[in-house]
Parts: C-alpha cells; structure tokens; sequence
C-alpha cells in the first residue's frame, strides 16, 4: 500500500458505523475520523463511499468532518516490552493511557504500544557475521524482556538477503537500527527491534507439526480426564455463573506454557483487574517467578467500544504468534468468543446485512473457524519448534448449547470443556461436566503420562470414567424407585464414583495447596481413590455390609487429602494408602471373625 | 458550531423524528422540540446523515404536527447539573426535578453518556458490606465496588428486599453508611412511594438522591434515566468521595424500552425481538460500577431485574448474569412459604466474594463454612426431590437427617425479619449451628481446625 494519505469528508454516523466518501481507500485500511482524531477500520466500499468501523464512541462527531486514509491495514507492533502489560482492543497500552488522561479513557487518544524511550540491554547472535544470508525469523541477537522471557529479535518476515552488519551488544531503544540487510535487488533494509504486523493474517512458518506433549494445568479434571496439547484448541462453554472466567483464569495461572495471552474480550472489568492485582504476586510453579512477568493482557471490557471489541482477538492472537515465532509454547486465552461474535453481529446488523441464526451473519461460522486455525504447533523459520494453544470461553444464552456460536466453536475445537449450571450450583468447582466433555488428545496424552508419570494412567482414568457413567445410570433408578433397590455392590458403586468426584475432580482455585496439583500428585489421587473402591468391592463380594465401609474414617480423609498435603509434600499423599491397606485389612479380619461366630 | 433550529421533521414514529435539510449536526446531541402546543420535549439524535437527522424524543411522539414542530439542535451533549444539593431530591430521567422544588444550579455539568473507566485505573473490590442477610453475608457476601443484581418475578418482595439493603448496608467496624441513588424505571406509583416512604421513615432521605419514571411516564426516557442516576452518582462518589449504593429497579422495564426503540428504528432483533446490542447497552450501564485508584468514594450496584415468567434463561436476566458480578435469586416457592427474604441459595452467587471474605475481613471459617452450606444444602434438595417421589419414609435415616436440615436452614437461615439485622458472625454461628446436625465425617469441606473450633454436635 502506498503512503500518500487521502483524505475525505464525513456523510452519515449511525453509532460505530461511520460512512465516508473516501476516494481510493482501501478495503480493510485504516481510518481517523473527524476532528477527534478517531480511529477506524473499512469494512466495506461502493464507489466513492467507504463504510467505516470506530474503534471509539462516535458521539459529537458531525457530516462534513474530514476523515483520512492511513494507507495501513489494522496492525500491531511487535517487540521487547510486551510482556507484563495490558492493552487495549487495539494495542494501545492502558497503563500509559492511564497516566495521559486519567482514570476515563479519553477518546482519539493515540500512545503506541511500546515505549519508544526504553533502553533494553541487546545482545547480539554470536552466530552471525556480516555476509552470513538471513531470512525471516532468523535470530538476530536476544533481549532479556523480563526475568523469565528471554526476547528473540527476529529478521521480520519479507526481509531475505545478505547480512550486512549487526549492531555490538550494547543498550538500544526499539527505533534503533540493530540490523541491516541487502536483499537480493540490492536494496538494503534497516532492521530495528520491533516490527509491526497486520492482525487479520497469520504470521508465516515453516511448516505445521502435531502437538506431542499435554498442555499442564495443575487442574485434575483437565489434565487428568480431558486433556489438552500444546498447540491444540479448546472452548469452555458455560451459563452465567458456572465458573469459565475461573477456569481460564487457573489455566493462566498454572499452566506449564511459555507465555500467557490473557484477551478479556467484552468481559468484567473487574475479573481483569483481579488479575491484574494478584498476577506480580502470585509465582509461577515452574520457574519461581511472578506469573505477570510471562503474561500479556488484552482488555475490552464489556462497557468498551464494541467495534475494537471485535479486533481485540486478532490483536491477542497476532502477538501470540510472534512468541511463537521465537520459538515459545504460548496458551492464548479468549474470554469470551461469544461476545466477539456478538460484536460481528452487531456490526452487521448496523450494515443491514441478512441475518442467518439468531441475527448471526452467515459468515460466523468461518470467521471463528479461521481464528482457531490460527492455533497449532508450528516448526518456526529460525527458532525451532513454537507453539499456540488457544482456548475460548463461550458464554451460551440461556446456557443453550445448541446455539450457533457453541454449536459451530464444537465443531472446530479438539478439547471441549463443557461447564454445567448443576455442578456449579451445587458448587462443584470446576464445574466441567464429565459427561458432556471431551478431549480428543487423550491417546496422545497417555503416552507423555505413561512415559512420564505412571503406565497405569490410562487405565486409572478409564476405571474413573467408568465408575462415573455407572454412577449416573445406578442414580437415575435411585430417583425412580429409591436407594432402598440398590444392592450393597451397588451401592459401593455409588460411594466410589462420590470418591472420584469429591476426592478428585473438584479442585478449588481458592485452596491455597489444592489450586494448583502436579502431574504426580494427580495421578496419586486418582490411584488411591480407585484403590479404595476396588479394595471396597471385594470386600462387599465377601459379604462386608456397605454402612460398615462408608463410616471408615478413611473416606472423608480421601476427600481432604487433596488439600491436606500441597504437591511438594507428594510422599504423605502416597503414605495414605498403607494406611487404606490397613484399614482394608482390619475390616476383612473382623468380618472374618464376625462371620465365624456366626 | 452553535445551536441550529429546524422545522423541516418529515416523519415521526415510536418516539422517533426525522428532520431533514439539515447541515452539520453532531451525532449524539441534545435536542430540544417545540410542539404546536408550545410544550417543550427533548430528545438526542441518533443517527446524523449528510442532510437528514434521526432524534429520539425522550416524552415520545405522541400528539405532534409535524408541520408545526420546531426542532433546536442545542449543540450540546445530553448534560445534567450537579452539585451537593441533589441530596434529598427527586429528579425525572433528564435531571429536571420531580419533587416541585427548583432545578439545581451549578457549574458543573456532565454528560450523562459517561465513558469507559480505563480497566487500568481499577481497583479490584474486596471491602466487604455487612448488609446484615445471612443469605447474601455469609454465602454470596456483596463487596464495595460490586454490582450484584437481584433476580425476581412478579409479585416477589425484591422491592422490600432492595430496600433493607439500602437502610442497613454498611461495612464492619464502621458506621459510615452508604448514600443511595435510587433509579425507578416504569414503576408503579406504589412502589415509589414504597421507597420515598421507606428512606423517609428510616432517616436516610437526607441521603438519597431519586430519579423516577414511573409505569405511566414515556418509555424513551427510561433510556436516559440509569445513565442519568449513574452520573449522579459518578459525581457523588469520586467528586465528594462518598460510598454510593444504586439500586436501579426495573431493568426490565428499561430492555423493553431498548427494544421498542430498537424496533421503531428497524434494527435487526437477536432474541425475543430484543435487539443484538442488548449486551453492550446493559454493560455501559452495569459497568459504570466499581472503585478506581486513590479515589476514596465507590460506586456499589444493585439492580433489580424481574424475571418474565420466572425465567432465568430469557434474555434480561441472562445477559445481566454475564455482566454482573453474580446475582441474588429470589424463589417463589420459599415465598409461597412465607419466607422472607425469599433468596433461593442454589443459583445464586457473589463472584467478588472470595476476597473479601475470611481471616482479616470477616472470620477465618467464612469462605469453607460457605461451601459446604452449598455441598448439604444441594444433596438436601436431591433427597427432597426424592422424598416427593417414594415418601420420607422411604429414605434412609442419613436423608432424612438432609431433610430436617434442609427446613430448618428455609426458616431460621433463609428466613429472618424485615427490619432485623444480622452481623456476620451472627451468621456464620447460625450456620455452625445448623453444620451441626451433621457427624463430622460429612462436613468434609471445612477444615479440623474449623470443626475443633466451631462445631457444636454431639458427635
């Protein structure tokens, strides 16, 4: 695109859908408008007029305003100082907007993403000298962003040639030339530390690779019973109330990813603010650090512009990818999908285009499937293998499933974590109904669990789910004819699957020891749990009365333990089963004495 | 640019007017018209185009000649006055005054569009209110800076409910008490003078501000009125830093103005005919709620929100669900029993609870005393519903121990009278008492250290 600005005057203004005469503006180009300085999208052209998307309240806005063309498509700039911060729907940073016009967000307010007057400490790849050819995503040198990301600068994508020559290691700010590189017409390009990248266009790689290794959450019910990989796709879809925002908080929290891009997408304002409170407080299992120093926040809060709204997922997607590129495991976050949607429902309303399902535009179903393709583990050009996952909340009305933007995000994603009004109201967190869920990465995740943490995994797992679905078909004959039709086996059945559940799957992200549980300690759980219930059945098959089981002691410590001892302590976790063993043993042995007197 | 009048309107319906052969007029400005009767109605336009205009008008557009209807483009945002004297007045949803005292005077005038707080400049609320009801205290325990509404249906006290909170809402340790900003959209005369009755009997009136719409009032205006009240309390909490509570009742009634205007102007309906912006206009006003950096005021929000036909699922109450943070339902049948507050427990929930709750904010056993109310208090309605299906008698004695359990918690915890007011400890030592009907191997949330200390069986 050229640089010339055009510029044009104002005709019509229906809220965020402005309409500019506007020669020669591009579909998709970027657009400040009126006096304001407001900024847009073209979403759509015919003949002189351009139909334009603010990313801002149009109020006071009047025909005849001048309008301009940028030449430049909605773009985000990538480069070291990302990490900790939180952004607006299109990149602008809130902490500095904060300090520029106070606690209100003023409008037309224009403050690039990253900080053009901090140094950073640049240290170049050794591995290169002057005449060496680089292309895209080849590692110029590396900045320490923050204690635990190390930053890559990398030849942007485009640039292809014979390096010239590389800036010493020394501190530079981002506008610095770092680089410089002759491509092949003999042009040569100055490279600095930032680049900036059109959002709506996937980043290149080299080529696409399947996910290998389990995405961990430290959240049984995830990593145990419906897994998900590094560079998969999964949604949370769940009423009001049932816990999305807690379980996508937890994931951003505990997970075992590089990078954390955390998109509240016409979300709470204050559910961001938690997080943006306690992340520099809170540490990170893995390296020690506090978690915000590998996480990035993308906030359009529910009361802000809906139009940036909708951009907001390909800002937090595009910067994904460029972690990505550097050779990062990144889990990108989406809370929720279902509000982006609704912000392409309420643009087409605006533009009077024939509504499909519930006024949904006909291309909603392709828009979503696009934006999760965009997931996926990759081999990058220069920094070998990177990944994102990404995972959306989907807010349902009415906690229908059925509705299309459930029923289509279903038909997209690998991983599907369906949260259930039942379990929540009985405050069964996470409310991850184990019936309705799936994972279709189990059969990869068993081999990094069995190679990893215990070949009996899957077994134990199958075992569980077993337990569960016998668990809701012996309860439907319970709420039919009552418990006093159950035989003791049967209800032994029943007292096992509440074990599970209980002892297992609840997990609460407010426990300081159980929010987060190793890959070791979940394992332990699960086995003890299903030890109990098998040793319990045998000795019901012996003629053991199920009241004499369910009073043991042992079985209100099983649903404790999981809060009793945090994963450090795993050895007092796995102790409990010699005590299961024992109190195992004196039953049969006093059963055994019983059964002789008589 | 100044103020531009017209008498050009072409069409006129709904509460909306076209004004045509106009030149320059900013998109959302207020708007003043003059009737043939020389009354005087206001409106904001909505729509700005090349040489045509599209204005709401907030008393409708009921009785105009459109040949002799003169329209004033004031060249100004929708603004209301402001200043300390709001205090114990009533207003209509334009600010103008209600109660026959003169309007307010002052310099400062605000738009009531408001804008978004900047999520950056938020402080996240953990100050927890005693509102002295067990079951919003000691279970879905309401925070400064939190907007939690109630869930009701027709015919359910949440209007008596709104208003003990508003008398008794204050935080531990202080007397300080909130002022109120009071918003009533398409209100029956009864119920306002139910809450002007109720502030005034109580003494608090010196400390509420009023802005009414009542049932028979235009619709438009309703659109304006919580944007109005919101300013007001904006002004209230961070310009005198005082701890605002707004009640907005009936946010029902305001979606079915939304939607009538949203029809009249042709916008393609979403959900029972509400339209697909239905979200983004309750959050613009739900959102307006919260506290922010070294301010010392807060705004609280308690809207009311009737169900239609009691469903939780029907747009309203479930778009309001995903906005808010958690909501107080209330249930016929605990009505019908005579139990008041009627607050049916299962789908309610304070999202904000978890920080304000436990050691340094109310009792160390709060947050896990909660959850396992929630855990018994859940398998005793299963066995309730079992017990309607094969009689009592047919449950075992450990069931039927849920069953006492579950009577004994509608009536001493659920239920407790209009003017009494509970402290927290209150609360939770009620629901130790009621734990402890149960051995302890089936509180198996709480802690031993919570059972050493607090539990009061037998066993």
């Amino acid at each position: 695109m050229s640089d010339t600005k055009r510029t044009g005057i104002i005709r019509d203004i229906n809220g965020p859908i402005v309409t500019v005469e506007l020669p020669g503006v591009r579909s998709g180009e970027q657009v400040k408008i009126g006096e304001l300085g407001l900024f847009g999208e073209v979403i759509s052209l015919r003949g002189q007029l351009a139909v334009v998307q603010t990313y801002e309240s149009t109020d006071g806005v009047r025909p005849g305003e001048p309008a301009q063309g940028l030449g430049w498509p909605l773009s985000v700039e990538l480069g070291p100082g990302l990490m900790g911060g939180i952004f607006d729907g299109v990149q602008r940073p809130l902490e500095k907007i904060a300090l520029e016009s106070g606690d209100y967000i003023r409008r037309g307010i224009s403050v690039p993403a990253l900080d053009r007057a901090r140094e950073w400490e640049f240290e170049p790849n050794r591995e290169l000298s002057p005449g060496t050819k680089v292309g895209p995503g080849v590692v110029l040198g590396t900045v320490q962003e923050t204690t635990t990301v190390l930053h890559r600068i990398m030849v942007p994508p485009g640039v292809e040639g014979e390096l010239l020559e590389v800036a010493p290691a020394g501190e530079y700010d981002i506008e610095s030339t770092i680089a410089r590189v002759r491509d092949p017409r003999g042009i040569s390009h100055r490279l600095s530390m930032y680049q900036r990248w059109p959002v709506r266009k996937p980043r290149p790689y080299l080529r696409r690779d399947d996910g290998i290794s389990p995405l961990i959450t430290g959240q049984r019910v995830i990593d145990t019973f419906f897994p998900q990989l590094k560079g998969g796709k999964g949604a949370v879809p769940g009423p009001f109330g049932a816990g999305k925002t807690v379980v996508q908080q937890q994931i951003a929290r505990w997970s075992n990813a590089d990078i954390v891009i955390y998109v509240g997408c016409g979300e709470r304002g204050n559910e961001l603010v938690d997080v943006l409170e306690s992340f520099p407080e809170l540490d990170d299992p893995y390296t020690g650090r506090k978690l915000m120093e590998r996480t990035l926040l993308v906030a359009n809060t529910s009361n802000m512009p809906v139009v940036a709204r909708e951009a907001s997922v390909y800002v937090g997607i595009t910067m994904a990818e460029y972690y990505r590129d550097m050779g990062y495991d990144v889990v990108m976050l989406a809370d929720s999908t279902s509000r982006w949607a609704e912000a392409l429902r309420e643009v087409s309303g605006r533009l009077g285009q024939m509504p499909v399902e519930e006024g949904y535009p006909a291309y909603l179903a392709s828009r979503l499937a696009a934006v999760y393709e965009r997931a996926g583990r990759v081999e990058t050009y220069g920094a070998g293998s990177g990944s994102v996952t990404l995972i959306g909340a989907v807010s349902p009305p009415g906690g229908d499933f059925s509705e299309p933007v459930t029923s289509h995000t279903k038909d997209i994603i690998e991983t599907f974590w369906a949260l259930s009004k039942e379990l929540a109201d009985a405050r069964h967190y996470p409310s991850i109904d184990w019936v309705t869920s799936f994972s279709k990465h189990v059969q990869t995740a068993a081999q990094w669990w069995h190679k990893e943490i215990d070949p009996d995994w899957e077994k134990r797992r199958t075992s569980a789910l077993a337990l569960l679905a016998r668990d809701a078909e012996l309860s439907r004959i319970v709420n039919l004819v009552g418990p006093e039709a159950l035989s003791d086996a049967q209800r032994w059945e029943l007292e096992g699957a509440s074990l599970i559940k209980e002892g297992v799957l609840q997990q609460s992200a407010l426990d300081e020891i159980d929010t987060f549980c190793s890959p070791q300690k979940q394992f332990a759980l699960l086995d003890l749990a299903i030890t109990i219930y098998k040793r319990g059945a045998a000795l019901i098959k012996l003629g053991v009365p199920v009241s004499e089981l369910q009073h043991l002691p042992l079985m209100a410590k099983m649903r404790r333990l999981k809060s009793m001892y945090s994963s450090e302590q795993l050895d007092q976790v796995l102790a409990f089963r010699a005590e299961v063993d024992h109190a195992m043993e004196s039953v049969r042995i006093e059963y055994a004495k019983h059964g002789e007197q008589v | 640019m100044s103020i531009k009048e017209y008498r050009t309107a072409i069409e006129a319906r709904g509460g909306l007017l076209v004004v045509k052969d106009t030149a320059g007029i900013a998109f959302g400005d207020r708007v003043q018209i003059k009737d043939h009767a020389g009354n005087t109605r206001n409106g904001q336009v909505i729509r700005s185009a090349d040489n045509e205009v599209l204005i709401l008008v907030f008393e409708g557009t009921d009785d105009l000649d459109l040949e002799n209807t003169w329209v004033r483009f004031l060249d100004e945002p929708v603004e209301i006055a402001l200043s300390p004297e709001i205090l114990g007045r009533e207003f209509n949803g334009l600010g103008e005054p209600r109660d026959g005292r003169p309007p307010v005077l002052s310099n400062i005038r605000r738009p009531v569009g408001g804008s978004a707080i900047n999520p950056a400049a938020r402080t996240y609320p953990r100050e927890f209110i005693q509102t002295g009801i067990s079951t919003i205290d000691g279970l879905n325990s309401l925070v400064r800076g939190q907007k939690l509404p109630i869930f009701s249906g027709s015919g359910l006290p949440h209007n008596r409910l709104a208003a003990q909170i508003g008398r008794q809402a204050k935080l531990v340790d202080q007397e300080s008490s909130f002022s109120v900003v009071f918003a009533a959209m398409g209100v029956s005369y009864a119920d306002a003078k139910f809450f002007r009755d109720e502030f005034a009997s109580s003494g608090v009136l010196r400390n509420v501000v009023m802005f009414i719409n009542l049932a028979d009032d235009p619709p438009v205006e309703r659109l304006t009125l919580p944007r109005t009240a919101l300013t007001a309390a904006e002004y209230l909490a961070y310009d005198l830093d005082r701890h605002v509570l707004v009640i907005l009742t009936d946010m029902t009634n305001y979606a079915e103005a939304l939607r009538e205007v949203a029809t009249a102007k042709g916008d393609v309906p979403a959900r029972k005919g509400y339209p697909g912006y239905l979200y983004s206009d309750l959050a613009e006003i739900y959102e307006r709620c919260g506290r922010i950096h070294q301010r010392h005021g807060s705004i609280t929000m308690m809207p009311v929100v009737s169900m239609p036909s009691d469903d939780i699922t029907h747009p309203i109450p479930d778009l309001t669900g995903y906005i808010t943070e958690g909501q107080i339902v209330l249930s016929r049948e605990l009505h019908n029993q005579g139990i008041y507050p009627p607050v049916h427990i299962s789908p309610s929930l304070s999202r904000l609870m978890k920080d304000g709750i436990g050691k340094d904010d109310t009792r160390e056993d709060h947050p896990r005393v909660a959850g396992q109310i929630y855990a018994l208090y859940a398998r005793a309605q299963e066995t309730r519903n079992l017990a309607s299906i094969i009689g009592a008698d047919e449950l075992s004695e450990r069931d039927r121990r849920y069953l006492t359990f579950a009577d004994a918690f509608d009536e001493r915890f659920v239920g407790q009278g209009e003017s009494e007011d509970r402290s927290i400890e209150a609360t939770l030592n009620l629901a130790w008492e009621l734990m402890s009907m149960f051995p302890r191997d089936m509180l198996t949330r709480v802690k031993e250290t919570d059972l050493a200390k607090y539990y009061q069986g037998t066993d």
